[in-house]
């Protein structure tokens, strides 16, 4: 084989994989409030524009600070903090109110909800891409790669493998939470059946808030991260956050491990096939296997036959 | 000693303290229908109370009423210093009321074993490091409520199925784990609607023993609804009889039996 083959595959395999760890970050925001309240959060992508921008703000606040990781670490507790009272407060006043109603109802008031929010950011902070003033990753040098015989040597970014770390460390713990923690298993019960979750003494309220604010978390830091990459905060986040959706209809709605294998396997599909067929494809080749996918397990990979068609 | 005592009888560690039920005139409504009209009764301790009625004479209603699922225009529902028609449905687990659907509202994509742990879910203080770590407090707290609900699981005799996932199983087993589930909240009062229907001849003496079993050895106050008049009246303690929203007798089985007005509105009707 070609050493510079080897090169690209090699590149095309650490983009994917940093890549990958983010869509299943994004798709776990969304796996997560469809588990607990059966609602697909088409405004999944707002909560990650409004999360980058809250990050974006205190970090123009926090430059004054002297040590950049200092002011960096802030920004980042700061940001939990307020995208937690975001979740709590899109629970309290937008969907409270909608318990008891449909859900596509529901559904249709998350869309409604991803105007209001990019509205509210556009009056905020206008329309134009604006740069983080500290880097929330330090840019390290390259490694390179240098084979014999190859043109050029391959050169890969350490930040994409600090990206993978924090997303794993992010779903990981989400994972364990869900699955080890007292609130995560009232979670699932609350998911399975609202009524008998309540007779055990769970507060169906309290779980919601708790849903939405873990998930809200979840879709800001992907928001900040995805600012880190593309050099920083604009109107296009949402767009990344629209790349989940064939994520978790792959790997299951209800489906944290679908959530997780999906958003590699999206990753590496759309970046192979723009990568070694045409860079056109990018944005259709993960709907061409879904769609193949779909024919042969209609209900993801992972997911439980039981889908609300909406 | 303590530990063997402690373990030996469960239920008597971090119970709620029990009281007599008391119903004070609660009317509910459902638009112009008035599904309750001024019930008041009195449920002592360690009774077991049986409803009865025709279908749509509201009983359910009025179980719901009591677990604050409904919340009545009008009248109390005391339960201790408790108004349980002003207090949140999750706060009554904490206060010892524990609930049984007619229809089984079990989590059916969990184990047997995890629908009665989540029982313990208003128990459990650990935080999330412990139970990761599942080391120290964590690992006793842990099986301190294993225990318990392995008690539970004996005094149903559901030891074979532990580990079953509750959509598998038959509905005689389910009911009975949705009992289980009830059980290891540690209640004062128990709920249970229509805890035998759909179940055979066999299913039913079991689930009698169990019921007699729990009020016997745990001391506590059972309210259930059945339509089986047979079982109603060997365990019971007293009987309501409503009919459409209203209360038309309450009193010791026998006398229930023969009261005029409950054979022409529940009994007769039926063996006519």
């Amino acid at each position: 084989m070609n050493p510079d083959e080897i090169l690209k595959f090699l590149r095309l395999t650490y983009t994917a994989l940093s890549d990958g760890a983010l869509l299943a970050l994004i798709a776990l925001a969304l796996v997560l409030i469809y588990k607990a309240t059966d609602v697909i959060n088409f405004a999944n992508g707002e909560f990650m524009l409004v999360g980058g921008y809250i990050g974006y703000q205190l970090l123009v606040w926090l430059q004054v600070i002297e040590s950049p990781s200092v002011a960096v670490l802030l920004a980042v507790i700061g940001m939990v903090v307020a995208t937690t009272l975001v979740g709590v407060l899109v629970e309290r006043l937008v969907l409270r109110p909608l318990i008891g109603e449909p859900i596509i109802s529901v559904i249709m008031v998350t869309i409604g909800l991803s105007n209001v929010m990019q509205a509210i950011v556009g009056l905020i902070w206008g329309k134009n891409p604006r740069p983080l003033p500290i880097d929330i990753i330090p840019r390290f040098s390259p490694f390179r790669i240098e084979l014999e015989g190859a043109r050029r040597p391959l050169n890969l970014l350490p930040d994409t493998l600090i990206i993978l770390v924090i997303a794993f460390i992010l779903v990981g713990g989400l994972l364990l939470f869900f699955s080890r923690s007292k609130h995560g298993i009232a979670m699932r019960a609350t998911a399975d059946d609202q009524q008998a979750a309540m007779s055990m003494g769970i507060s169906i309220r309290f779980i919601f808030a708790l849903t939405w604010s873990l998930a809200a978390i979840a879709a800001a830091v992907a928001g900040l991260i995805i600012a880190h990459v593309t050099n920083g905060v604009s109107g296009d986040i949402p767009g990344v956050g629209l790349r989940a959706f064939p994520v978790i209809i792959l790997g299951g709605l209800d489906s944290i491990a679908g959530a997780i294998i999906g958003g590699f396997a999206i990753a590496f599909i759309e970046t192979f096939a723009s990568g070694y067929i045409d860079p056109g494809l990018k944005t259709v080749s993960p709907y061409l296997v879904l769609l193949i996918v779909l024919m042969i397990k209609p209900y993801g990979l992972f997911g439980q036959k039981r889908i609300e068609r909406v | 000693m303590e530990f063997l005592s402690r373990f030996d009888r469960p239920y008597e560690a971090q119970r709620p303290p029990i009281h007599p039920l008391i119903i004070d005139k609660i009317s509910l409504n459902f638009g112009g229908v008035r599904a309750l009209n001024e019930i008041s009764l009195r449920v002592d301790p360690s009774q077991i109370f049986a409803i009865i009625g025709p279908n749509g004479a509201g009983k359910t209603s009025l179980l719901n009423c009591i677990n604050a699922l409904y919340r009545p225009q009008e009248g109390r529902i005391m339960y201790g210093k408790v108004d349980l028609v002003k207090v949140p449905p999750h706060q009554l687990p904490r206060l010892g009321i524990a609930r049984a659907f007619q229809n089984i509202e079990l989590f059916s994509h969990m184990s047997v074993l995890d629908n009665l742990m989540l029982g313990r879910h208003i128990y459990m203080k650990k935080n999330l490091l412990q139970a990761l770590l599942y080391w120290g407090a964590g690992q006793r707290e842990e099986i301190e409520h294993r225990r318990f609900v392995e008690y539970v699981i004996d005094l149903l005799e559901i030891q074979g199925i532990r580990k079953a996932i509750v959509g598998s199983l038959s509905y005689g087993l389910q009911k009975r784990v949705e009992l289980g589930r009830a059980l290891s909240l540690n209640p004062t009062l128990i709920l249970l609607d229509e805890p035998m229907a759909g179940m055979n001849t066999e299913e039913k003496e079991d689930m009698a023993r169990y019921i007699l079993d729990i009020r016997e050895e745990w001391g506590i106050t059972v309210v259930l609804i059945e339509h089986d008049m047979g079982v109603v009246m060997d365990i019971s303690d007293q009987v309501a009889v409503l009919e459409f929203g209203r209360l038309i007798a309450v009193g010791k089985p026998e006398d229930v039996r023969s009261n005029p007005e409950v054979i022409r509105a529940y009994l007769g009707r039926e063996h006519r």
